[in-house]
């Protein structure tokens, strides 16, 4: 099957050979990583822009890189310091990026539906690289990548993402992503930090580390953000870690196979203790590197879709 | 639509007998295996580099290492076809700098594969030589290449399709031309 | 201003009127309603047969905007939106700039309203000075200056002792207060109603229990201090059984429900779609299944559109950053009658009960019956009038809705204020003042 979208905006709305063209095409990138000159010709003359009004540096260059190595020209657009923090809107910003003919536009956005809202305005391609507590569909991706490289398959396995899910764009796209897929997804966290309803988008909700790490094949945990604790939903850092920490001792209740991952950037010694990020069970690099690998088979595989736009 | 049969150009037999041959001329011209590698072009250059090898194997007794390169990074049309062609992979585990490298293809036709393939090997890095090895040679050059081994010269029209079945993928070793169906 | 009105459905819920009978206007008033009435010589004659002749629409709960915000609407544009509609009086929301708390801002309406209205126009005041929840406003001028309800609408006044203290103080005047009833910090960071698609979504949710806590908060110190409390736009099932109780017990409630939350569900906010995005936000099936039976059996008294303009430079952004609110005015009354009366699921009776006798007791209001006497601010619907909703056509100066593009059939096609035509066939005829 070919790619046919323009934009990949969601992991919700893709078909599971869509994910798995992405997947296979994103493997087959992983070669360039390894050469000596890592450079193919395939996106040259063509511009991508990084359109990011979010702090993110390893997300921004991971697209960066992976647009340079297909040859394309990379440009990054940050909102601080630019017309945005001038009060320029969105749509206003990415209409005037389109004018400069770019052939696919990377957004990070602050709020929900953010993509969405400039694949409608704009003719070009979009990638959503995060939009609010909505999506990172890439994430989800290389997370996919990493997990059949180091499992050999994807169905029939079972994960649990613990933390802060109810603001996580990670955890919704991996949800998706997972289900479509033939995986068991439980979700973990304090039940302030469960978004409500999440049983019926087909996951298991548990309010028990030990319990949601017990019997899975991947165990992956997310980034919590210091603010929640001023919004209430947290009483403090210590208990969350305490409680919610992936531990050396914690991680005995796990599986002897298990995959540690997370999607970066780490609070060491808060989700994660520094023995259990560094050890053998983590699998946090391999998935910078996928991040890579992925991002250039979106890009290449948007690139084709844009001649018939 | 489905492609009509229109002749057979051939079988079983004249398709080894080809092989040997190139494989004979490819020892005799580079006196030896000595810094020999083969690289076939995806799907069906692999599997004619892989016999190429083996053939070379049964005359000199050392086997050459093979790769596959996947050219659809490096092609020229990319963006001119409905959807993107699929990525196979590059596997080539070893390293081209020094070598003689023996490019491998089934049909050779417009030369833009070839030369897609020229630079891919270029990219990963700065061989001997890099001679081409063409099982069927159908003419309709675009690009200034010439093939160094010719299975057979095979004069065609441009409507015609040149279909090389290999046992590895169809089931049985033959070439044939075949004609769309109006 | 003498009118015959021959040959349509008189539909006056109020007096219990639904038959085809002919209805003379004389003086602006209502004259009489008998069959095969002639006009006195030199008596314009209105044929109406197949329309519904009803008594003027009154919508309780309406933003005009000005002073302060001309750019979203004005008191011109805001009342001809109205008599488009088939509204032949609004009631306006004090959240202008500066806010509708003191007798000048109320003077300003008034004086704006009889020189530039379409429509007979009520202001609102606030209930708090500024609409910051903190000290009272000046509660009897303003009753005194004209105001026919206080409200601190969109923003719920959290301070349940304040709240009370103004029930107590306003109590001799004879006016309701009209509660938004959100918990303030329950809705913090939400924008639309929280459940499995805002959870989808990644969009902050607003819990039905921030509206039903302040329901049940209003009900209570209604009943402690026997002041009469109008609960604006209802939107959640809970909400209505607070009511449903309370009003049982006895207690003087009465409220309201918009046409969104009667048609739309959180479905809509799928597509981030900005003009989905309201205060109380769109919620589920069941609400909208509860608010509908409610409105039906008397539970809810009206309905009121929250007609909330808001420029298109507020509308067209991110869901989060973008305005809560829509216009409704010239809406209402096409998607009820196609989407509720045309399918069966609420009699025309009721529907224009709802919106005329229903929203002139909830506020004492004149209007709401075409009793002999009364001025003759009649709306005469076209049920059978096909038309696909054009926001390009509208005479509101904003044009933020949801129901764009909405194929309907029916639609307001006349309407009368003091026996003088103000529209007819969707084109204004002159105003208030002229």
């Amino acid at each position: 099957m070919g790619w046919m979208r323009k934009d990949l905006l969601t992991m919700q709305e893709l078909e599971p050979a869509e994910i798995g063209l992405i997947l296979d095409t994103a493997a087959s990138m992983k070669e360039i990583a390894g050469r000596e000159i890592k450079k193919v010709p395939t996106l040259r003359g063509r511009t991508v822009v990084n359109l990011f009004y979010e702090a993110s540096t390893r997300t921004r260059t991971s697209f960066e890189i992976a647009g340079k190595w297909l040859s394309a020209d990379v440009v990054n657009w940050s909102a601080a310091g630019s017309s945005a923090a001038k009060g320029e809107t969105l749509l206003d910003t990415a209409k005037n990026i389109e004018a400069m003919s770019p052939d696919v536009v990377v957004v990070r956005h602050g709020a929900s539906g953010a993509a969405q809202l400039l694949a409608r305005a704009l003719e070009c391609a979009v990638v959503n690289a995060g939009d609010g507590a909505h999506e990172h569909p890439t994430q989800a991706l290389l997370d996919l990548l990493t997990i059949r490289d180091k499992k050999g398959h994807l169905e029939g396995l079972s994960v649990a993402i613990v933390g802060d899910i109810a603001h996580s764009r990670v955890a919704r796209s991996n949800i998706h992503g997972m289900k479509k897929l033939g995986m068991t997804v439980t979700v973990a966290g304090p039940p302030t930090l469960i978004p409500p309803f999440v049983q019926e988008l087909g996951v298991k909700v548990c309010h028990r580390l030990e319990e949601a790490i017990a019997d899975v094949d991947v165990v992956m945990m997310l980034r919590l953000q210091a603010e929640r604790m001023t919004g209430g939903l947290i009483p403090s850092l210590r208990e969350y870690a305490r409680y919610w920490g992936l531990t050396r001792a914690s991680l005995s209740a796990a599986r002897q196979d298990v995959l540690i991952m997370h999607p970066g950037p780490v609070n060491r010694g808060i989700e994660l203790a520094p023995e259990v990020a560094d050890g053998p069970y983590s699998v946090i690099l391999d998935q910078v590197a996928n991040g890579v690998a992925v991002r250039m088979a979106v890009l290449y595989l948007l690139a084709g879709a844009r001649a018939q736009a | 639509m489905k492609p009509r049969e229109k002749a057979q150009v051939l079988d079983e037999t004249a398709l080894e007998r080809a092989l040997i041959r190139i494989a004979h001329e490819i020892v005799e011209k580079n006196g030896g295996t000595t810094d020999l590698a083969f690289v076939g072009l995806r799907t069906r250059g692999v599997t004619l580099a892989q016999r190429l090898a083996e053939r070379v194997t049964g005359i000199e007794g050392v086997k050459p290492p093979v790769g596959a390169l996947d050219i659809t990074l490096y092609r020229d049309d990319l963006g001119l076809k409905a959807a993107q062609p699929v990525v196979r992979g590059t596997e080539i585990p070893f390293d081209v700098t020094g070598k003689i490298v023996i490019l491998v293809d089934d049909v050779l036709f417009t030369g833009r594969t070839i030369r897609a393939a020229l630079d891919a090997i270029m990219d990963l890095g700065r061989p001997r030589a890099i001679q081409l090895a063409i099982l069927v040679d159908r003419g309709h050059r675009e690009l200034p290449i010439r093939p160094d081994y010719v299975g057979k010269n095979l004069p065609t029209s441009r409507r015609e399709v040149v279909a090389v079945r290999l046992r590895e993928h169809d089931g049985e070793d033959r070439v044939v031309i075949e004609e769309p169906e109006e | 201003m003498s009118l015959l009105i021959k040959g349509g459905r008189v539909l006056d819920p109020a007096n219990g009127v639904d038959a085809v009978e002919d209805l003379l206007i004389q003086d602006g008033k209502i004259a009489c309603l008998g069959k095969g009435l002639e006009a006195p010589d030199g008596t314009p004659v209105i044929a109406a047969a197949g329309k519904v002749v009803c008594p003027g629409f009154i919508d309780i709960h309406v933003h005009l905007r000005e002073p302060g915000y001309e750019y979203k609407e004005t008191v011109a544009t805001g009342t001809k939106a109205a008599a488009a509609g088939g509204f032949t009086a609004v009631a306006c929301m004090a959240n202008t700039n500066p806010v509708n708390d003191n007798r000048s801002v109320t003077d300003y309406i008034l004086a704006k309203a009889r020189s530039e209205g379409f429509v007979r126009v009520y202001p609102i005041g606030a209930v708090t000075r500024g609409l910051e929840g903190k000290e009272l406003a000046e509660l009897a001028e303003l009753a005194e200056a004209g105001c026919v309800a206080y409200s601190d609408d969109g923003h719920p006044i959290m301070n349940s002792a304040l709240l009370r203290r103004a029930m107590e103080y306003t109590l001799p005047f004879g006016l309701p207060i009209i509660s938004h009833a959100e918990d303030a910090h329950l809705v913090q960071g939400g924008v639309m109603n929280e459940g499995v698609v805002s959870t989808e979504l990644g969009l902050g949710g607003r819990p039905a229990t921030a509206e039903e806590v302040m329901v049940a908060r209003d009900c209570c110190l209604a009943e402690l201090t026997g002041a009469h409390v109008h609960i604006a736009h209802l939107s959640t099932a809970g909400a209505v059984r607070l009511v449903k109780e309370a009003k049982a017990r006895g207690i003087r409630v009465t409220a309201e429900v918009t046409p969104h939350h009667l048609l739309l569900t959180e479905e809509a906010v799928r597509g981030y779609d900005p003009n989905t995005k309201m205060n109380p936000p769109l919620r589920t099936k069941r609400d909208q299944e509860a608010l509908l039976e409610a409105l039906a059996d008397g539970t809810i008294d009206c309905i009121a559109t929250d007609h909330a303009p808001h420029a298109l430079s507020e509308k067209e952004g991110d869901f989060d950053g973008a305005a809560a609110g829509i216009v409704g005015l010239e809406t209402a009354a096409s998607v009820l009658l196609d989407r509720l009366v045309r399918p069966g699921l609420l009699s025309l009776k009721i529907l224009v009960e709802r919106l005329t006798a229903g929203p002139a007791r909830a506020l004492n209001l004149p209007g709401g019956s075409l009793a002999p006497g009364v001025d003759a601010d009649v709306t005469i619907l076209d049920p059978a009038r096909e038309l696909t909703i054009d926001p390009a056509g509208f005479h509101s100066k904003s044009r933020n809705t949801p129901f764009g593009g909405w194929r309907v059939t029916g639609m307001p096609w006349m309407t009368l204020i003091g026996g003088r035509v103000a529209m007819w066939e969707r084109v204004i005829k002159g105003g208030i003042h002229s």
